[in-house]
């Protein structure tokens, strides 16, 4: 075939399906096919549903046929593993669910249904959402496309990295501290956290309640803006989903900025960040300063060297308490060969959880337990407090702020996972995020390529650069990213895999 | 501050977590290391400060109280470990 399907953005394939160049069914067969030449080296895949999106795809030609189609019909995608899926197994890359077939289908999934939209599979991902690198999957680790001996990023890296090798046109991920974004900077896609609240959590998975939100990794901003109204919105089955109307994002997307104010926070450039991200995300910064925004170089939110611990006090007490669910006896794995009720319960979560989802599980019980909960949990909180005010003051006078979404470059598996902490740290720039509720995206600003150690990395290894908008602003962030890249080609560049 | 062995494990049974020898010994250090780093936590002054537990002012949220349909009790029970006719199966509780 003379198109290389797997380098289009949705739009253009939608153009391609609608003026009838191309059906649906060979577009998803051209999807599999892509899927099947990549996945042996990117491994982005848990399952691939080729049987069900065959009969997804056939269903979308009809509509399109019948002239009922939308942008996101006939469109092939991918679903991050901790999102329900009727009749497919989702295992949250845990051997605790990986036999689990859900019942029914999540929110967004059935959004995307009604939509028309094919999907060709489930993306690998750290275990339960918890990690940075998508290294503490139990079924296998994710290679960046971009150096195969990289992480993409976590804990949504199945997602970032199969989009960014053409192994479907979008993918849903989640975001709980960054699990979004971060692999979207690292693989060089688009990825948009939305606003505690903008999204319908029924169905995904639960890591940490009132950090978690699901989000859309894409090849440019266009496409954020479309798969976003699509899943956006209230659900009575989420009870913390807000009453509010979606916006039909895509019209939001008018490439002038002139006027808009930005604010660049200093305690998101520090020392031990490297060079080159620093340099690269500045640049980008002085384009949209060129492009007509008004850009404020330095702001202060002194409360963020604070919001890494207290994340890792508050996800891992909400998570300590939503994984006492598995207890082998409704569904997932259960330890057989134990004495009493209680021996079974605990072998079970010995044998079901790996060390990552463990040790998180020890830090929230400790935080929440007796003696404890006010010097740890309750103090956590409050600094939440405080950094959602520090957040509020800045956005009384920005309409955005800008920030490197992390603090390097993608890194080589195995590097940190002996240090717990290491491995934190990568977050350090998106976490404060999820702590104050706020919507942010990371779209790619550049390449580095000066380091010795990228040399294997033709083309370099992606930076990602995040702007942080004001509760239910994600119009304003989408605005300013299209405006970026109708200036820029980084979002155009694809990895050769 | 290090965590003793005996509050790694008195946490391990509240969590209903079984560990080997060697997890108790791996997450003593990390545990101990990671609070360790965030006693910074301490340093900020919160006197006053309310906690926030989530950053969507809502709160009781309320639906008519109506009779719907729900997943039938083959769908209920398909992933269930073990079964018993219409019951999820456990061990004894009481022995």
């Amino acid at each position: 075939m003379s198109i290389e399907y797997d380098r289009l953005t949705i739009y253009e394939a939608s153009s391609l399906l609608r003026s009838g160049e191309i059906s649906a069914v060979e577009l998803t067969r051209a999807c599999l096919e892509r899927i099947r030449q990549v996945e042996p080296r990117v491994h982005a895949l848990v399952t691939v549903t080729e049987e069900m999106a065959l009969s997804q795809a056939q269903k979308a030609d009809r509509l399109i046929a019948a002239g009922d189609a939308d942008p996101l019909t006939g469109i092939p995608a991918l679903i991050k593993d901790n999102i329900c899926t009727r009749g497919v197994r989702t295992t949250c890359s845990s051997k605790m669910l990986e036999n689990f077939v859900p019942p029914y289908d999540a929110t967004v999934v059935e959004r995307l249904g009604q939509r028309g939209a094919v999907i060709v599979g489930k993306t690998n991902m750290d275990e339960f959402a918890m990690g940075s690198s998508t290294e503490n999957s139990a079924l296998f680790v994710t290679n960046n496309p971009w150096d195969l001996s990289r992480v993409p990023g976590g804990s949504s890296g199945g997602s970032a990295a199969a989009v960014a090798a053409g192994e479907a046109f979008y993918a849903l991920g989640s975001d709980t501290g960054g699990s979004i974004r971060q692999p979207a900077g690292f693989c060089n896609v688009t990825g948009l956290k939305p606003t505690y609240g903008r999204v319908s959590r029924y169905g995904l998975v639960a890591f940490a309640s009132s950090l978690d939100q699901i989000g859309p990794l894409t090849r440019d901003v266009t496409d954020c803006a479309l798969v976003l109204s699509a899943i956006a919105g209230y659900d009575t089955r989420d009870s913390t989903s807000i009453p509010y109307p979606t916006p039909d994002y895509p019209s939001c997307l008018v490439a002038d900025i002139s006027g808009l104010t930005i604010g660049v926070p200093k305690e998101y450039f520090v020392q031990g960040m490297q060079a080159e991200v620093e340099q690269a995300v500045r640049a980008a910064i002085s384009k949209l300063e060129e492009l007509g925004a008004k850009v404020e170089w330095e702001v202060s939110l002194p409360h963020t060297p604070y919001a890494l611990a207290a994340y890792y006090i508050i996800a891992p007490s909400e998570a300590s308490a939503n994984l006492a669910r598995y207890d082998g006896v409704k569904y997932g794995f259960s330890y057989r060969d134990a004495g009493s009720m209680w021996e079974a319960m605990e072998k079970t979560r010995q044998h079901g959880f790996g060390p990552e989802v463990k040790r998180r599980i020890m830090l929230g019980t400790y935080a929440l337990s007796a003696g404890y909960y006010d010097a740890w949990y309750v103090k956590a909180q409050k600094v939440r407090t405080l950094l959602r005010q520090e957040f509020d003051q800045a956005f009384a006078r920005f309409d955005a702020l800008v920030t490197p979404t992390s603090p390097s470059v993608p890194f080589k598996i195995g590097e940190k996972t002996d240090d717990p902490l290491q491995m934190y740290l990568s977050d350090v720039f998106t976490i404060p995020v999820n702590i104050a509720g706020l919507p942010a995206i990371s779209i790619p600003a550049g390449f580095a390529a000066g380091l010795p150690a990228v040399a294997k990395a033709k083309a370099g290894l992606p930076i990602g650069m995040q702007l942080i908008g004001k509760p239910f602003a994600e119009d304003t962030l989408l605005k300013i990213a299209h405006a970026y890249q109708q200036a820029t080609d980084w979002h155009k560049k694809r990895p050769e895999v | 501050m290090k965590l003793t062995r005996e509050e790694v494990l008195h946490i391990a049974r509240l969590a209903r977590l079984g560990l080997t020898d060697a997890e108790v010994d791996r997450l003593r250090e990390q545990l101990s290391n990671i609070l360790e780093n965030f006693e910074i936590l301490q340093q900020v002054d919160t006197a006053g400060v309310p906690p926030t537990s989530h950053t969507v002012a809502i709160k009781n949220v309320m639906r008519p109280d109506e009779v719907a349909d729900s997943l039938p009790p083959e769908q209920v029970l398909a992933n269930a470990p073990q079964r018993d006719g219409d019951y999820f199966r456990i061990q004894a509780v009481l022995e």
